[in-house]
């Protein structure tokens, strides 16, 4: 037994050593102003500005002008021709929480148990994991870092991606509260028939003995949350607290039209107003939505179809449907190394009818908005956080993302990663240029 | 002690009918003369012949004479029938009727929690427990009377029974209903030979997959003719499986693709088989037909789905709503293309609903005649028992049926169902009509009116306004039980039993009980006659049904879409050839080639396309695919599996096809998983949406087979960890091992005289080592990578294609060496161990190092935009953009041997092309038409058209459904069918996904 422990530890150690990109450092503050001249800037909040100048001192944004002159003695950053985002913000990830998904020992992102309210995912988050470089360098500067399984998985916090632990990096603690509304499950496809192992009858009473199940759940927790001093302590009710009073905001996750009318309106019965997050049929109930003001983080835009006779570029479709409608929009991505691909959704969105501008909103300030950082993030206005990259061409399209620089809260991060020095040392075999 | 001599006693003291002849009788002997005439009876001969007013003798379990005008000769038991029918008794071709359930272990197979590789059955069997051959029927039945009872009130005489278990699964008998000893009942003792592609109870992990114990069967066929050369080996089953080679061959397969691939192993072999499928054949029914094959068909339609809300609505399929519609009218399509076929009551949840679906299929168009004809002579016919039964002629069995009426009406009643001269009475015949109004009497409840009409039966309180209250009524000879309900005073049911006390006039008489438990008596006096007319014969329904589409499911269409001559013009075109990328050029298609390209093309009589600002591209070619297989894609069960051929198991009537057609895609290449370090071997397939399974494959292309190195194949991650290989090292032997026995196999099958046994698995290798097949290997890291290339080297086979090779980066330098191509992922990574290392860069450097290189799928979704992840190459190392799509369509075609047919656009190429809104490379792309050989499979905008059609579709449908349902017709929840969608690492078991489904439907 003794003898199993070691071999597993060494192996453990052996795979961090092999992997670590110690010569990324986590950028120093930012001490010199910094003016961005000459560059379309896309505020982040529908406006473009054509040969702006983007001003920010102390982690800052100062001013954001069209035409405008650089202040002297200033450090300038020339930038004509080329684009300049607010940092992207991806919604819903277990990046930090996660290095491979099929092993075991890396993953940190589902606890057991279907309601964990108490549990988060801030303490968790790894900064030292290689992942997050690969994710600054094509402009994807904070996330969302968020806990799954069970009902209740418990609280997401929203960090930035250049930091030394998860005390530096956290941009706001404890932002959501995320469950999964108990939902039908799909049959599996099979051989030529139909194959559900469960009758519809089934599958339809244990849902709503899950609901019953939650809402009871719910209304114990918010009557805790009225004991000024409970006698026994419940942590896992002490942990919704702020679900109540309107401090932290409530995700469910709910796919089907049925399910998230029936989630919004199981929140409502507890004055709370949720983000729906999936909403692949949302697109069925826009008045709906509209009507309750709910806010929906379509995820994975690049999926299958719900159901074989759904239109088959639906979920291509599904972001730009809503967002014309009048809602409020954030488009994510699945996974955590894939997050990095998280601009080019929001470009699918733009193929598929929604506005530019928009789009990127839609990975910007409207998820801002949603995770409530965004009086201090989001867009680039004065005052806000100077949390932005230049790109050498439309960030939107793989053909053109091309991330030059990058700043969070003013700090020049390094956009070195891992599989840039890969690329350098096997075109040093060869003898050919790497890329970067 | 007494408790045991008593059912002693029962067992004998059975009726003995006829003379048994082995069997002591405990007393006096009861054997009867049998004699019986059955006089005035329509009798219905067969299919084609009717007596009117004739007269059947029957002797004993033997029909004596069938005519007109006979003599009755003395000592007969004379049955007036005048006005009765009777027709010979029906048979079944398929039933378990009589044969143990076998027991079965649910979600076994490989990938799961143990390992069982070679029969657990003990003796000189075959190796594959599966395979069982030696089973029979005969020695596993016993009467089960209790079923006997329902098939003969359905109108059964004699059934096929087989054990429904295993891939070769033995023998049938026919045996009679009757309930004598069963030595007295069979028919025949061996029917048939039957099989299947679901291996049942066999616990070995092999075949998983469907192509497995397609791959299996071949094989079979191949170790019994070996067997029969040989003197070493002694094996029951394959001994048995080479005599049985002489009976009728009978094949369970699931729907017309797997009635497509049973018939192309019967060809393979010289074989013809009867087929059992599932009633699906509609969909395809030329391609049924031309199998030739006779086929066993069930009549269980599929049930209305509940369809009233429109959101449950929204999940029920066009596919299950067509089928829904479509099925009942599959024995008429059936008779109408000229299939022979049987009828089976088969998998029906009740025998009761046998005859309503019988005559719903009449409703469709079934003929009396061809349906009498499947339930009788060509059943009869199938499983060689023609000389007994299936016709009412002189010297066969006295199986027959006493009706009503004629037995297609739904008004008709089986009085009688006579087996082997033996009467079963069903409903009793010559029973007094109660058809009247009555005065009833009940204590406690006084004076009711009560009118009775055939089955129905209804009261009233005597005087005006007062309501007619339905009363149920049942009867079992003299014997008449009635209840109603009459709301108020007294509130509650109440219930009458009574018997018939005088025939004429009737009077019914009896004991009530009131819902209060209140006790009493009841009577009802006959009044008058009921002036109503008796219950009509329903009118046949008018049936509208559905037109038939193509393929099957949604997106199909009626007429498949035509190839065009068509330019395509003033477009960018990228001709990946040393024209580069053409700025406002044209593009002629013609008989699906590409005929010109350049600019100013005279358009001639083709038709135009405006394609300004659109760019063209030649269609997206997927080196590495698994849409549109069905059945599992790995069968890992073995560290080799070079058997199993992905081209027995392509599925037509996969979305992902109509779906990846949207994002561009013409050609894929479907391979096996990654399991195992030898995997299948892959089939190669144009998207041609609509065609059968056939039709999809490419055509002309050398073949391939997958192999594969790292985690998987050591089955890190899934699986009991028991099948060798589970290192990187015992990997390299199991590819060591495979080709050096081939190369063995090869010599000793030149060898004058020898009795090499053919091996399927060892022959596909051999083709590797001829440079007749070649390889695309899954792999990771690169010792791995490093390793093969050695491997190959020593041993003197090529490596065709690396996939996957995310170290290819790496090792690029030998792979150029060794001419090897490489097909990637663009930027996947961090899945597991193996790929941590994996890097956007690869596909940039492995090109700039001069290899073959392109980014595949493995993935339904992924493969909608390769374009895309091609554009990430420019993202991800500045490949120049002419360059960046080559690794999606030219360079898999030349790593696939096809780039002389597509891959470019250039003058006599396979018109295989697609035309962009944007630069393809750009997330903005939309691909707005593909074309297939010339033929438009994918316009945007008529993709728009059907979805508006398959709206309306749906909506009639619905309301048919709805109507069912308020007509009373069982319905059921919906539940979506939702396509399987694999990679390499899927694993399933195909027949525990088969049983699971019995499973389900036997629960319900």
């Amino acid at each position: 037994m003794n003898k199993y422990l070691f071999t597993l530890l060494l192996s453990t150690a052996g795979t961090i050593g092999c992997f670590a990109q110690a010569n990324i450092v986590p950028a120093a503050k930012q001490t010199k102003t910094i003016a961005i001249t000459g560059a379309t800037i896309h505020v982040g909040n529908g406006t473009v500005i054509s040969n702006g100048t983007i001003v920010f001192s102390g982690g800052k944004i100062l001013s954001v002008t069209a035409n405008g002159q650089a202040p002297q003695d200033i450090e300038v950053i020339k930038a004509d021709g080329k684009h300049v985002y607010p940092g992207l913000i991806a919604p819903i990830t277990n990046l930090g929480l996660a290095e491979f998904s099929s092993v075991k020992a890396t993953l940190d992102f589902a606890e057991i148990g279907n309601f964990n309210p108490h549990i988060r995912s801030l303490v968790a988050y790894n900064t030292d994991s290689k992942v997050p470089a690969t994710l600054r360098s094509n402009g994807i500067l904070m996330a969302e870092i968020t806990p799954e399984g069970g009902t209740i998985s418990g609280s997401s916090s929203v960090v930035q991606l250049d930091a030394w632990n998860w005390e530096d990096a956290v941009v706001k603690t404890d932002d959501a509260m995320h469950m999964t509304w108990p939902a039908i499950p799909q049959s599996r496809g099979e051989f030529g028939g139909r194959r559900q192992l469960l009758t519809p009858e089934v599958i339809a009473e244990r849902r709503q003995n899950a609901i019953n199940e939650l809402e009871q759940f719910f209304s114990e927790a918010k009557g805790y949350a009225a004991i000024g001093k409970p006698t026994v302590t419940n942590t896992r009710f002490a942990a919704m607290k702020h679900l109540f009073d309107g401090k932290q905001q409530l995700f469910i996750t709910a796919d089907s039209q049925k399910d998230i009318v029936a989630s919004v309106n199981f929140a409502k019965k507890f004055n709370i107003k949720p983000v729906i997050v999936g909403g692949d049929e949302a697109y069925l109930i826009t008045d709906f939505l509209k009507e309750n003001g709910i806010s929906v983080i379509v995820k994975q835009p690049h999926a299958l179809p719900n159901s074989t006779d759904d239109d088959v570029n639906m979920p291509y479709k599904n972001a730009a449907v809503l967002a014309n409608a009048g809602i409020n929009v954030a488009i994510s991505i699945e996974g955590y190394w894939q997050q990095r691909n998280l601009p080019f959704m929001a470009g699918t969105a733009v193929a598929w009818g929604l506005d530019k501008e928009k789009a990127l909103s839609a990975i910007t300030l409207n998820t801002a908005k949603i995770l409530g950082i965004d009086k201090t993030t989001g867009s680039l206005e004065t005052g806000k956080d100077a949390t932005l990259f230049i790109s050498a061409g439309d960030a939107l399209d793989m053909r053109t993302n091309h991330v030059e620089k990058a700043f969070i809260q003013g700090r020049d991060i390094n956009l070195d990663n891992l599989h840039k020095q890969l690329d350098k040392k096997f075109s040093e075999k060869y003898g050919l240029k790497a890329a970067n | 002690m007494m408790k045991q001599l008593l059912t002693l006693a029962l067992v004998f003291s059975a009726t003995v009918l006829f003379g048994q002849q082995t069997y002591p009788v405990n007393g006096s002997y009861d054997t009867r003369p049998g004699l019986f005439a059955f006089t005035n009876a329509t009798i219905v001969v067969n299919a084609n012949q009717t007596i009117s007013n004739g007269t059947l003798l029957v002797k004993g379990q033997t029909i004596q004479s069938v005519g007109s005008g006979t003599t009755v000769p003395a000592g007969y038991v004379v049955i007036d029938l005048k006005g009765k029918f009777i027709y010979p008794s029906l048979i079944d071709p398929f039933t378990t009727y009589g044969i143990p359930e076998p027991a079965r272990t649910a979600g076994g197979g490989f990938g799961g929690r143990q390992s069982i590789f070679i029969s657990t059955k003990k003796g000189s069997y075959n190796w594959n427990e599966a395979i069982r051959p030696e089973t029979e029927a005969r020695t596993m039945f016993t009467i089960d009377t209790k079923k006997a009872d329902e098939l003969r009130k359905a109108g059964f005489g004699s059934v096929n029974t087989l054990n429904h278990d295993g891939i070769a699964r033995g023998t049938s008998a026919a045996v009679s209903l009757s309930d004598e000893r069963e030595n007295k009942i069979f028919l025949k003792d061996q029917t048939a030979a039957n099989y299947s592609f679901n291996k049942g109870s066999s616990q070995n992990d092999y075949p998983t997959s469907l192509m497995g114990s397609i791959a299996l069967i071949r094989q079979t066929y191949y170790d019994a003719q070996w067997y029969g050369r040989q003197k070493e080996e002694y094996n029951i089953s394959l001994q048995e499986f080479n005599r049985q080679q002489a009976l009728p061959q009978i094949f369970e397969a699931d729907g017309w693709q797997n009635v497509l691939r049973a018939d192309k192993i019967a060809k393979e072999f010289g074989k013809q088989y009867i087929i059992k499928s599932t009633g699906d054949e509609y969909q395809r029914i030329d391609a049924v037909k031309a199998t030739g094959a006779s086929l066993i068909i069930p009549v269980n339609f599929v049930k209305a789905y509940d369809a009233e809300d429109p959101a449950e609505a929204r999940n029920i399929t066009l596919a299950q709503m067509k089928g829904w519609e479509m099925a009942p009218a599959n024995p008429a399509a059936l008779e109408k293309a000229g299939i022979r076929f049987s009828l089976t009551a088969y998998g029906l949840e009740s025998m009761k609903d046998f005859w309503a679906n019988i005559r719903t299929a009449i409703d469709n168009g079934l003929t009396e005649k061809q349906a009498l004809l499947s339930l009788t002579e060509v059943p009869a016919a199938m499983i060689g028992i023609s000389d007994q039964a299936g016709t009412l002629e002189k010297g066969k069995l006295a199986n027959f049926l006493i009706t009503s009426d004629n037995l297609f009406k739904s008004s008709n009643v089986i009085f009688e169902n006579w087996v082997q001269g033996k009467r079963f009475v069903v409903s009793k015949m010559n029973v007094n009509d109660l058809t009247g109004i009555y005065n009833l009497t009940v204590d406690s409840l006084g004076s009711l009116n009560l009118k009775i009409n055939g089955t129905s039966a209804f009261v009233q309180r005597p005087g005006a306004d007062t309501t007619k209250i339905t009363a149920s009524i049942t009867r079992n000879g003299d014997w008449v039980g009635i209840s109603f309900n009459l709301k108020k005073t007294p509130s509650g049911e109440v219930r009458l039993s009574g018997y018939l006390t005088s025939a004429n006039p009737v009077m019914l008489r009896g004991e009530s009980v009131l819902a209060s438990g209140t006790a009493g008596k009841w009577s009802a006096q006959f009044i008058s006659a009921n002036t109503e007319p008796p219950k009509k014969e329903k009118p046949r329904a008018v049936i509208t049904a559905g037109k038939l589409i193509y393929p099957f499911v949604a997106f199909g269409t009626e007429n498949s879409p035509k190839q065009e001559t068509v330019l395509l013009k003033n477009a960018t075109v990228w001709t990946n050839e040393k024209e580069g990328v053409l700025l406002n050029a044209d593009v002629l298609l013609e008989n699906g080639k590409i005929k010109a390209v350049g600019k100013g093309l005279s358009a001639g009589s083709a038709k135009v396309i405006d394609a300004t600002g659109k760019h063209i591209t030649a269609g997206i070619i997927d080196e590495h695919s698994h849409i549109a297989i069905t059945g599992g894609v790995n069968e890992g069960a073995q560290s080799s599996s070079a058997e199993v051929r992905v081209a027995d198991v392509v599925n037509s009537e996969d979305v992902n096809i109509y779906r990846q057609l949207a994002g561009g895609v013409t050609t894929s290449h479907l391979l096996h998983g990654s399991a195992n370090p030898i995997g299948g071997q892959s089939q190669l397939i144009k998207l041609r949406w609509g065609k059968t399974p056939e039709e999809l494959k490419f055509g002309g292309n050398d073949g391939f087979i997958k192999f594969a190195l790292g985690e998987n194949v050591k089955q890190s991650n899934f699986g009991s960890g028991l099948r060798f290989p589970v290192t990187r090292m015992g990997v390299e032997q199991t590819y060591i091992d495979e080709f050096t026995r081939a190369k063995e196999y090869k010599a000793g099958l030149t060898a004058k005289g020898n009795t090499v046994r053919r091996d399927l698995e060892l022959d596909a290798i051999v083709e590797i080592l001829d440079n007749k097949r070649f390889i695309t290997c899954h792999s990771y890291v690169q010792s791995e990578i490093n390793m093969l290339i050695h491997a190959a080297d020593s041993i003197g086979f090529k490596i065709n294609t690396f996939t996957h090779i995310l170290e290819g980066y790496k090792v690029a330098d030998k792979m150029k060496s060794h001419g090897i191509a490489g097909s990637t992922f663009s930027d996947w990574w961090a899945y597991k161990m193996e790929v941590a290392e994996a890097i956007p860069y690869n596909g940039k450097i492995m090109h700039n190092v001069g290899i073959t290189t392109a980014f595949n799928s493995d993935d339904a979704e992924m493969a909608r935009h390769l374009n895309q992840e091609a554009g990430k190459s420019v993202l991800y190392g500045n490949v120049p953009e002419e360059e960046a799509l080559k690794f999606v369509t030219l360079n898999p075609a030349k790593m696939l041997h096809i780039d002389q047919r597509v891959g470019s656009i250039k003058a006599g190429k396979d018109a295989d092309v697609v035309i962009w809104s944007d630069n393809p490379l750009s997330i903005y792309a939309r691909a707005e038409k593909t074309f297939v050989d010339g033929i438009p499979y994918w316009d945007m905008e008529k993709d728009a058209q059907i979805r508006a059609q398959q709206q309306s579709e749906k909506a009639r449908i619905i309301q048919k459904m709805v109507e069912s349902k308020s007509k009373g017709a069982k319905t059921q929840r919906p539940s979506a069918d939702t396509p399987r969608i694999y990679n390499c690492e899927s694993l399933e078991d195909y027949s525990a996904a088969l049983n699971e489904l019995e499973g389900v439907k036997t629960h319900e």
